[in-house]
């Protein structure tokens, strides 16, 4: 089992949700974050104007049985990607075990 | 009483409500260009300056304005208000004082000591207000008897509020974080464009009491210039809304939000001393000259002189106040410069703006001096950086 986080532009996020489905994986949690990167953004506030390096981008948590890893990864890549600076990142980590609380199944059962 | 005289109190006092309900405006500008830290202590500032004003103008402070006029400067002093003849002149006089005490709460909002604001805005409307207010709108006041025009408040009351808002965001500072060791200026945004907004259409709607009202009757003939003051205010709020779009459209490349909607109260401040005197087009260019000068004014405010003012509110009442007033002496359809008046009224305005001013800004000073040398004027660094809800009223306004 692979935990996949990805961190992806909110604007790709209907299109990553739909290629997710599309090869099956139907579960996973997301939510919005604020980071820091190397590009500023310039805006102006009652004549002030100010440059923020904070971004908004949308944070995807996916854990998947091995034999899903590759095609999960391939599937966000290519739904997420503009080829501009700022396409965001994906990290693999491994999952020791994984429960559902309904079931009591373990393993790869629990994950699908 | 005969039924005109029935429909002229009646006017008074549906225009006094529409100009109650400007302090929610108030309260909601403020709460919308503040942090959410703050917005309870914003609550608690306008509400209980509005309760404070109701009981100190009736007190004593309508006697001070409206009392027969002790040469001009003052009027005679008498306590507790109960004359059944002249309520609803109390009630409507009460909500501008009220009016003028709260347009100070924005510019020092999110670091000054509650406990401070309170007896500021008493002091405000129990003395600072009435006596500047009695030169003008008593029948025997120095300034009345000169000829000085000042329909419904541009200076008395916008004015006035915003020259001792000046003088508080002077002695208060700026917030921690607005300015730079290297002089450079922080955007400290606003929580909320939308509570900001609803606030300014309220005011916007409460003008309607505020101008149309100041006419104090609407029957017989007062029906049509009525109507015509809602003309002459109507477009000087679009007009200045326009013109402060326009400009930072311009400038800033995108039409600001906070600016626009400080443009509709600058053009409204502006009109008020002159909704009655000036024609339809001479509105749409005062609306359209104070929509110009507060988007400059708060600019250089903020960033030149580096008053921290979060609103706008010395920019909006003080300056737009005193613009408006001057030009009316340019306006007016009777005796206006551009009218073949000459310079005459121009003149008389200017000594009005000026004094009142010189008024305003003295008295403030002398109070807020005395307030600070008693019990400080700012809440410590850490009720600061907290925000003033959790320290000053030990609960959070916005709770989840």
């Amino acid at each position: 089992m692979k935990k996949i986080e990805a961190i992806i532009r909110k604007s790709k996020f209907d299109e990553v949700k739909e290629a997710l489905h599309k090869i099956e994986v139907n579960f996973f949690t997301y939510w919005d974050v604020t980071g820091v990167g190397n590009e500023k953004e310039g805006h102006v506030y009652r004549g002030i104007t100010y440059s923020t390096s904070d971004i908004q981008r949308r944070y995807i948590s996916i854990v998947v049985s091995d034999p899903f890893l590759e095609k999960t990864i391939d599937a966000i890549i290519s739904a997420a990607g503009t080829g501009m600076v700022g396409d965001g990142k994906i990290f693999v980590s491994d999952i020791i075990e994984t429960y559902r609380i309904r079931t009591k199944e373990k393993g790869n059962d629990a994950v699908n | 009483m005969d039924t005109n005289g029935v429909l002229d109190l009646m006017w008074v006092l549906i225009c006094g409500i529409l100009v109650f309900f400007m302090q929610a405006g108030f309260t909601l500008v403020e709460t919308g260009f503040a942090r959410s830290k703050n917005a309870g202590n914003i609550i608690m500032k306008n509400l209980m300056d509005f309760c404070i004003g109701s009981v100190a103008f009736w007190a004593i402070g309508y006697s001070l304005m409206y009392g027969d006029s002790i040469s001009g400067f003052i009027g005679t002093p008498s306590l507790f208000f109960d004359s059944a003849a002249d309520m609803h002149s109390l009630f409507f006089q009460t909500v501008f004082a009220a009016t003028a005490a709260t347009i100070v709460s924005g510019a020092i909002a999110e670091r000054t000591k509650f406990t401070t604001y309170l007896f500021f805005s008493l002091l405000m409307t129990l003395v600072i207000y009435p006596i500047s207010g009695s030169w003008v709108w008593n029948a025997g006041g120095w300034l009345a008897k000169l000829g000085f025009t000042d329909f419904a408040g541009s200076t008395v009351v916008h004015s006035v509020g915003g020259w001792a808002a000046l003088v508080a965001a002077v002695m208060v500072g700026p917030r921690i974080g607005k300015y730079n060791a290297d002089g450079t200026t922080n955007a400290i945004q606003g929580h909320s464009l939308m509570l900001g907004a609803l606030g300014v259409f309220i005011l916007w709607m409460g003008w309607f009491g505020f101008n149309p009202g100041s006419q104090l009757a609407i029957s017989g003939d007062n029906a049509v210039a009525v109507a015509g003051i809602f003309i002459t205010t109507n477009l000087a709020g679009a007009s200045g809304a326009l013109a402060a779009m326009f400009l930072t459209w311009m400038v800033y490349k995108k039409p600001d939000i906070s600016m626009t909607l400080n443009g509709v109260l600058a053009g409204l401040v502006g009109v008020t001393a002159g909704c009655a005197a000036v024609s339809p087009v001479g509105a749409f260019f005062i609306g359209v000259i104070c929509g110009i000068a507060v988007v400059f004014s708060i600019e250089f405010i903020d960033k030149k002189l580096k008053i921290d003012d979060p609103v706008g509110a010395i920019s909006v009442h003080g300056v737009c106040g005193a613009l408006g007033t001057l030009l009316v002496g340019v306006f007016a359809t009777d005796g206006g410069l551009l009218y073949g008046g000459g310079f005459e009224k121009l003149g008389v305005q200017a000594i009005g703006v000026f004094s009142i001013a010189a008024w305003a800004i003295g008295t403030s000073f002398v109070v807020l001096f005395i307030l600070k040398k008693a019990m400080g004027l700012r809440v410590t660094k850490e009720e600061e950086i907290d925000g003033l809800d959790i320290h000053e009223h030990g609960t959070n306004c916005y709770i989840d």
